[in-house]
């Protein structure tokens, strides 16, 4: 087993042939922006595929693909030996569905030659992949989905609309599912794929939301040809694959590590101390519980991280997506009334399609309208509440009727 | 920001949990604690002797040098969650938490050896209610002897020595038999309240007043969070178990969506609060950040611990409502650690200054 000692002295390796400099930020910059890095003697991809050539990307997966097999608790201690030098990373902000969804079920599912394809690039941040899971019909009953995957040969033809696609427009890649059997009940018939997005049947289109900007789009997919070698488990075991992806973006949301003041309660407690003249008592109250909701939650998040690295994860993860939504909510709520006369303008509608959601890089109406998507996206809090309570609490499951019925048969 | 806390149970502390719900499992049975709220021992002696001649309980925050354990606050905790859980009726965090961290501030040796043994139960007379910033009631010091009334002192009427606040700056210790102890009719029955009356008793100097009250405050404050968290998560479980096994309508309870709902979001609270009583427990162990820490879990606890317990109630509906049923045992509880040690609106008002959030 690769222990500390040995990732220590690979990474060193690693950055002996490949010695990174650190360049100074540009003049202009606005806000906490870090220094640029990149490396003296490679250019970042470059460095980027030694570093993955090198099995350190992500410890935990096999030799070949990014990793050493080692356990997965020790990928901060290459993190920290590559921060410290100042060498490029890969932006996992960029390609958040590719490194937290899409990389851990082609590992689990993937034939040889789709891991071989498709991680390298993955991880590297040279493909970027988006998620086609959702659609109009299909939100939180995400198994009633609609579309079509129908075999011709070698090939799938597929038919349908896929919404909520954040990313869809900067994707090379996209984790699919879609029905390939209407006459079984909805879970059995369907079929996960890897999805070409420059294929001229995908029709990628922003969907404005009400920030002003298009983080997300709505995809139509028309007679879109996908090989059969770009499956992804077997033909309608898809419900299950997509279990890994769902699980693993929950997986990515516990293993952060926050300073005090370091999510939404930031600028709001900055704000407080730098402008005494918008202090009510009001306010002050409710700022002051929040503070501590926010703490707390961070101390709960620290837990559940020190559980994970002492190998013994908890239920507690199912929770934080619902407590820091919640709080994000209150809390963008508050600093817009806390900016009183400010609180009445908006600093900009203009339709943008950004790369990235950058709550602190904006004012606090729009942390306000961007933060109400928090309980929504990746699973409403109302589902994630029926997960917790059934999950973790072991309480009945819903009643179901549409179990046993084809899909074909089902209301809609 | 210094290094975080260690949020986590040790073995050792798993072992110690284990050992204390066995014998609390033992000693403090629901209908025998309910049954001794209206005798005339309310504080049960056979398990606190067990929890500390027989488990050295008492003298955890004590060094070994004098008779104790050599422990720290992260052990107390551990034993305070057992405590809450069962609401049992020891002045384990009156004597051998509060009364101890005023010893050893004042540095008495022998009396903290003695309060380590268990075989002496001590009391800082200071009301339960005072925050670890507020002001305390101080008794008037006369050629050496103290004379006046104190009162809402937790577990006076268990204890052998108290630890009096004298006008005069001092830290007294008096013997028990040297005052009048009167038992007030208290809302927490496992936790009751007694009038200290003073009328010229002996007293011995042990230190100064104000460091030793604050501190054993702070430390009060900050490790009932984790009986707070004892007794909400057993509020938690058991309604949980309960709505399992109770039908109405041909299905179990528990498997309506409201009330699922309503207890995931409890769980949500619960488990935060073992975080906030965790991060207390180690900051008071390391000393790193316990200001902070403390208030943020006093601040978060009580709500938490109060609608566990409501909610208990609520869901087991009318069998909750009764006498015999112990969730009011727990609702009692709930309540008045919602104002022992400060509420938890004082401990957010003094949030406010430790972290620069002041008021308008």
């Amino acid at each position: 087993m690769t222990d500390a000692v040995e990732l220590e002295r690979r990474t060193a390796e690693l950055l002996a042939a490949h010695p990174p400099t650190r360049l100074p930020p540009p003049p202009s910059t606005e806000g906490p922006a870090g220094p640029s890095l990149s490396s003296a003697t490679t250019g970042k991809l470059d460095f980027l595929k030694a570093r993955f050539d090198a099995g350190l990307a992500w410890v935990h997966y096999p030799e070949g693909l990014g990793g050493l097999g080692a356990p997965r608790s020790l990928q901060v201690v290459v993190d920290a030996a590559l921060e410290a030098a100042g060498a490029p990373d890969n932006d996992s902000r960029r390609n958040g569905i590719g490194l937290g969804m899409a990389a851990p079920t082609i590992l689990k599912y993937g034939t040889e030659e789709q891991k071989q394809r498709f991680l390298r690039p993955l991880w590297i941040g040279e493909e970027v992949w988006c998620q086609l899971f959702s659609e109009p019909g299909a939100g939180s009953d995400l198994a009633a989905l609609g579309t079509r995957a129908v075999r011709e040969g070698d090939e799938w033809v597929v038919n349908g609309q896929k919404v909520w696609t954040s990313g869809a427009h900067n994707a090379r890649w996209a984790i699919l599912i879609a029905r390939t059997d209407p006459d079984v009940p909805k879970h059995a018939g369907i079929t996960y794929f890897v999805c070409d997005m420059t294929d001229p049947g995908v029709d990628v289109r922003p969907l404005r939301q009400i920030t002003g900007e298009a983080e997300f789009n709505e995809v139509f997919l028309t007679d879109v040809r996908i090989p059969d070698s770009r499956r992804l488990g077997a033909v309608g075991d898809g419900w299950r694959v997509a279990q890994t992806t769902l699980n693993n973006e929950r997986v990515a949301i516990g293993g952060m590590r926050l300073p005090r003041e370091g999510g939404m309660i930031g600028p709001v407690a900055k704000t407080w101390r730098e402008r005494p003249e918008l202090r009510t008592h009001d306010l002050h109250q409710r700022l002051l519980k929040l503070w501590v909701e926010s703490e707390v939650a961070r101390l709960t998040a620290e837990r559940l991280r020190q559980q994970l690295v002492a190998g013994q994860p908890g239920p507690e993860g199912a929770g934080m997506k619902l407590a820091f939504a919640r709080l994000n909510q209150e809390i963008s709520g508050l600093e817009v009334e806390l900016r009183g006369e400010e609180g009445l303008l908006y600093d900009d509608w203009t339709m943008r399609r950004p790369e990235l959601v950058d709550f602190t890089g904006r004012d606090a109406g729009y942390r306000y309208l961007r933060a109400k998507g928090n309980s929504i996206e990746g699973g409403t809090s109302e589902v994630l509440l029926n997960i917790v309570a059934e999950r973790v609490l072991g309480l009945p499951a819903e009643p179901r009727t549409d179990k046993d019925v084809a899909w074909k048969d089902l209301a809609r | 920001m210094s290094a975080q806390p260690d949020l986590l149970y040790s073995e050792e502390e798993e072992a110690l949990r284990a050992a204390v719900r066995d014998l609390l499992a033992d000693h403090c049975d629901a209908p025998g604690v309910i049954a001794r709220t209206e005798s005339d021992t309310p504080h049960d002696a056979a398990a606190w002797k067990a929890l500390t001649e027989g488990m050295g309980l008492a003298g955890l925050l004590v060094p070994e040098k004098l008779g104790g354990q050599g422990a720290s606050h992260r052990e107390v905790a551990v034993v305070l969650e057992e405590l809450g859980r069962a609401v049992a009726p020891v002045p384990y965090l009156t004597s051998a938490v509060v009364a101890t961290e005023a010893l050893l501030a004042c540095g008495d040796e022998e009396l903290l050896g003695k309060l380590a043994s268990g075989r002496t139960v001590g009391a800082l007379a200071v009301g339960l209610h005072v925050a670890p910033e507020a002001a305390f009631a101080a008794v008037r010091v006369e050629d050496g002897r103290l004379y006046g009334e104190l009162t809402g002192i937790a577990d006076a009427a268990a204890a052998d020595v108290l630890l009096v606040p004298g006008d005069d700056g001092g830290l007294y210790a008096v013997e028990a038999g040297a005052v009048s102890v009167t038992p007030q009719v208290s809302f927490d029955l496992t936790r009751p309240l007694a009038t200290v009356t003073l009328d010229g008793a002996a007293a011995r100097r042990v230190g100064d007043a104000e460091p030793a009250v604050r501190r054993a405050l702070r430390a009060g404050a900050g490790l009932l969070a984790s009986e707070q968290f004892g007794v909400a998560e057993w509020a938690l479980t058991e309604t949980v178990r309960y709505l399992k096994e109770r039908k109405q309508f041909n299905r179990p309870v528990g498997g309506f969506q409201a009330i699922k709902h309503r207890l995931a979001q409890l769980w949500l609270e619960v488990v935060n609060l073992r975080a906030a009583a965790r991060g207390a427990a180690d900051a008071l162990a390391s000393g790193e950040d316990a200001d902070v820490l403390v208030a943020v879990a006093q601040a978060y606890a009580a709500p938490v611990a109060v609608r566990a317990a409501e909610e208990a109630l609520q869901l087991h509906a009318g069998i909750g409502m009764t006498w015999e049923h112990p969730i009011h045992l727990y609702l009692k509880r709930a309540k008045a650690d919602s104002i022992a040690f400060g509420t938890a609106g004082a401990h957010r008002e003094a949030l406010g200054a430790l972290v620069d959030l002041r008021t308008p």
